[in-house]
């Protein structure tokens, strides 16, 4: 009405300040964003009105729908000394390049014999790796779960009580978690199986566990009807 | 800001004379816009925001004497097996009738709302509703944040409330576990344990299931 028309030719928008907004958010994304390998084996845990978030300073027990078992800890430092405890005790040598390599990996489930080719594979490799039997947990003969489970569970109360320990002397806040044990299971997964590693944990004198579940969502029979407490 | 000063660009071929053209400065900002809309999808779509929701669960320390049973009152056994199948018995296990107690036998339930939820919500009314009454004053503040933990610690904790007990067979599935403990969950229930099935439980399920 009172603005002018435009002096003919198309008609011109001003995109700097959606470049600017773009790429705002793709700097916050790129920051924020924490990529994760691919795991080895793909499982689809139950639902459950859970509502505990999985602690960031975890040791995951995974079992898929064949009872194969893999082993996977969170804290980087926690996983080198396990490692090398491993390493000693089932005589086993890594070259500190492989062990570099072994941080980065999500979870793995191959014999400790077999591990530094499975770390020496590529990730392509690697999900078509050979015997990809799952962690043997054979409590007489074979007991590497165990074994893993329990030098990762010190390694990690070491590496938390160190981390504790040098920010009370620096005087910062301390917000790490003490480590916990999860166990992520496939729904389908027969109990007995689970019942075994849990045997294992138990026998370690660990009774608390975080049972991975996925978040209840529509679908589910028991969703119907529920009572709703401030709960 | 984004106006880019140009000079010797095109436009002054005519003449060597340098002649202010009228020419628009501006840059066609719209491939960068796609460029950074490109990016910003592929993070949104790859990053992972939400960590795994998990529900907190602890196993019984195995008993010392492993022949020891473990002796419940008031206890209710949750049986599972294959294809989806929970049997429940009340109190203890009796093989044969004893005296005025008829021997156990396995009521059937199934993982729907009309069963096994119906089931849980009317075992478990009284607790519900002391743990409701709680609810209600703590909303009302009449309760302190601990006191009114303190309390439903202790309503839960209840001698005379049920223990759940849960069994399964070889051929259970762990999603029948979870599915079984997160309905006790929703039904407040404060004292459950999952254990060993033995030995003339196992045969009278497997009686049942004609397996």
């Amino acid at each position: 009405m009172s603005k002018k028309p435009s002096k003919g030719g198309a008609p011109s928008l001003d995109m700097t300040p959606m470049v600017d907004l773009a790429f705002l958010l793709v700097t916050f994304f790129m920051l924020t964003a924490s990529f994760r390998m691919a795991e080895p084996v793909t499982v689809d845990p139950p639902s459950s009105i859970g509502k505990v978030t999985l602690p960031d300073n975890h040791i995951m027990v995974t079992i898929d729908n064949d009872g194969r078992v893999f082993f996977g800890i969170s804290n980087t430092t926690a996983k080198i000394n396990a490692l090398r405890s491993m390493a000693q005790k089932y005589k086993v040598s890594f070259t500190p390049e492989q062990e570099k390599k072994f941080t980065g990996l999500p979870s793995f489930g191959v014999d400790i014999k077999d591990l530094p080719r499975y770390i020496n594979a590529s990730e392509n490799e690697r999900s078509g790796f050979q015997p990809q039997k799952g962690v043997p947990n054979d409590s007489l003969n074979n007991p590497q779960l165990k074994d893993w489970i329990a030098f990762a569970g010190r390694e990690a109360v070491l590496a938390y009580n160190e981390a504790k320990e040098k920010a009370e002397t620096s005087g910062q806040d301390f917000k790490a978690e003490k480590p916990r044990y999860a166990i992520k299971c496939d729904g389908k997964t027969k109990y007995i199986l689970v019942k075994d590693v849990v045997k294992t944990f138990t026998d370690l004198k660990i009774y608390q566990f975080n049972l991975i579940t996925s978040l209840e969502g529509g679908g589910t029979v028991l969703d119907e009807g529920k009572p709703q407490n401030g709960l | 800001m984004a106006e880019i000063a140009e000079d010797g660009g095109g436009g002054h071929k005519k003449g060597g004379k340098k002649r202010a053209k009228k020419q628009s400065t501006k840059i066609d900002m719209t491939p960068m816009v796609d460029l950074a809309f490109l990016l910003l999808t592929f993070f949104v779509l790859t990053s992972t925001f939400s960590k795994p929701k998990s529900m907190e669960l602890t196993f019984p320390v195995p008993p010392k004497e492993p022949t020891e049973q473990t002796k419940v009152k008031n206890g209710v056994t949750f049986l599972l097996t294959k294809d989806d199948r929970v049997f429940y018995y009340e109190k203890e296990f009796r093989a044969k009738p004893e005296g005025e107690n008829a021997a156990t036998d396995l009521t059937e339930l199934n993982f729907s709302a009309e069963s096994l939820h119906k089931f849980m919500l009317d075992k478990n009314k009284a607790m519900q509703d002391a743990i409701k009454a709680l609810d209600e004053k703590f909303q009302k503040r009449q309760l302190a944040d601990t006191t009114y933990k303190r309390l439903v610690r202790e309503v839960k904790a209840d001698k005379n409330s049920y223990t759940y007990l849960i069994k399964t067979d070889d051929k259970a599935s762990y999603k029948n576990v979870i599915d079984l403990i997160d309905e006790l969950n929703i039904n407040l229930v404060g004292k459950y344990v999952i254990t060993d099935i033995t030995k003339p439980e196992l045969d009278l399920l497997n009686a049942k299931t004609g397996g």
